[in-house]
């Protein structure tokens, strides 16, 4: 097990270089946008990638509530953090691109707003984690979680609709897309994507690591205590 | 708590005066910018007295089911914030020299759907942050995010009916939000009661 | 073009936001690690 996070580390390292050299060079470069335009491939796999990374808090979210396993709480916390991370990524990807297309930093766009949104969510749901009582801290951040995820519809029907009745640009252009900028963009997502459970599972272990040195302190001060009271 | 509403409406006023056709436009979003800021004051308060009296550790102990202290409580809530703004709105109305040009029983709805929306959520939320450090900045921290959908629709109702224009698709997703959330508050409130 | 330069900056923003990230995994991983170090030594009896 320990062997393969270095052999998966290089590989996605090749694989990282690789998209990256698509994006920069491969890829056609767009028409009305020029080369401005290839932040997409670094902007969209990771809104993708923080998609699913919240996804994946939701269901440690509920398995927690089920199953009470340290585990799923542990995969709940990394999962929310890493997206807030790549969500965060977006946030700051997205307005770049906007300036030099738009001339604007913002816009009331879909994604971006939708994207924002999310952000907000997931960072109150780290807050949370951090501030409340740890004994309480798995249950509380769970319920949250789902209470999180039901909003996602919501925001996205709430801002469609918004958005239909304020029309604002649209990043990344609606329509079709170019199959050779699909193939990039893919490439693109797949090494975000292994680089986001490479981040995860080291996330994971630095977590659990915590988590065990925090219950030897616990045994320490509780047998430290009993030791000097004789 | 009425010198509280008044407050809040003059400060409102200062900030924006606008003439009787641009109020329109904005009305919707500084009224229920205010109702959720009062909203908020009032919900911090919510679960005090329970702390005070350790009644929370009582009710786990007892049989009674937790979602019917969570649904007394998110009723009183509601009732308490609604008679907020119901001081306020007279204020806002004058001061801001409101007409609204759509059905009037119409703001009604919206305001008794988008009043338990913020009551239900925040009644929940009180209730996880009250062990949690720094628990006044806790609850809007928790509440406003998932608010936003539900403000969202609160706002463009309003605004819509104000001037007049169709407000269905709003009501709508706010009934649907109040259902979705209700439903799923009263589910988890016994979990989060018990969560240590 | 100026473009590129928001292109450049998109991209080293989305990797300097990722290496921070790492770099505080990192450097709690290392305080951890030095916190067994001493958890492990023998105790001090008093």
């Amino acid at each position: 097990m320990k062997r393969a996070f270095p052999i998966l580390g290089v590989l996605t390292a090749i694989l990282l270089s690789y998209a990256l050299y698509q994006a920069l060079v491969g890829a056609p470069t767009e028409q009305t946008m020029g080369d401005v335009q290839r932040i997409f491939y670094y902007h969209v796999p990771s809104a993708w990638t923080a998609f699913i990374l919240f996804f994946v808090n939701f269901g440690a979210s509920v398995f927690y509530l089920t199953k009470r396993r340290p585990a799923a709480d542990i995969v709940a916390l990394v999962s929310a953090e890493v997206g807030v991370v790549f969500c965060t990524v977006v946030l700051v990807t997205g307005p770049i691109w906007a300036r030099p297309v738009w001339g604007i930093w913002w816009t009331w766009d879909m994604r971006l707003t939708s994207t924002l949104v999310l952000w907000l969510i997931y960072v109150s749901y780290l807050f949370l984690r951090r501030f409340s009582s740890s004994g309480q801290t798995p249950t509380l951040a769970a319920a949250l979680a789902v209470l999180g995820a039901l909003c996602v519809p919501f925001v996205y029907f709430s801002i469609w609709f918004f958005r239909t009745q304020h029309p604002q640009p649209v990043m990344g252009g609606g329509g079709s897309i170019d199959p050779r900028m699909l193939h990039v963009l893919l490439i693109n997502w797949l090494a975000f994507s292994c680089f986001a459970f490479l981040v995860c599972w080291s996330r994971y272990r630095l977590e659990s690591l915590q988590r065990e040195v925090d219950q030897a302190h616990a045994l320490e001060s509780l047998l430290g205590a009993r030791g000097s009271a004789r | 708590m009425l010198f509280f509403s008044l407050l809040v409406v003059v400060v409102f006023s200062f900030s924006f005066d606008p003439s009787a056709e641009e109020s329109r436009q904005i009305a919707g979003g500084l009224v229920w910018v205010a109702f959720l800021f009062a909203a908020v004051v009032a919900l911090n308060q919510t679960w005090a007295r329970e702390i005070r009296n350790q009644v929370l550790d009582a009710y786990r102990v007892s049989p009674a089911p937790a979602n019917s202290l969570f649904m007394a409580k998110t009723l009183g809530n509601f009732i308490f914030v609604s008679v907020l703004e119901a001081l306020m709105t007279p204020l806002f109305i004058a001061f801001y020299r409101l007409r609204a040009l759509g059905p009037a029983w119409e703001l009604m709805v919206v305001a008794v759907l988008g009043t338990w929306a913020l009551v239900v959520n925040g009644t929940f939320f009180a209730a996880m942050s009250l062990r949690t450090r720094s628990r006044e900045i806790m609850l809007p921290l928790l509440l406003f995010p998932i608010s936003i959908p539900a403000i969202l629709a609160m706002v463009q109702a309003t605004t819509a009916i104000l001037n007049g224009e169709g407000a269905r698709f709003w009501i709508v997703l706010l009934a649907t939000y109040d259902l979705v959330f209700t439903t799923v508050c009263l589910l988890l409130f016994e979990t989060v009661l018990n969560a240590e | 073009m100026s473009n590129n330069e928001y292109l450049f900056a998109a991209y080293a923003a989305t990797w300097i936001i990722h290496i921070v990230y790492l770099g505080t995994i990192v450097s709690r991983y290392s305080r951890l690690k030095r916190e067994i170090e001493e958890l492990k030594k023998p105790a001090v009896r008093s």
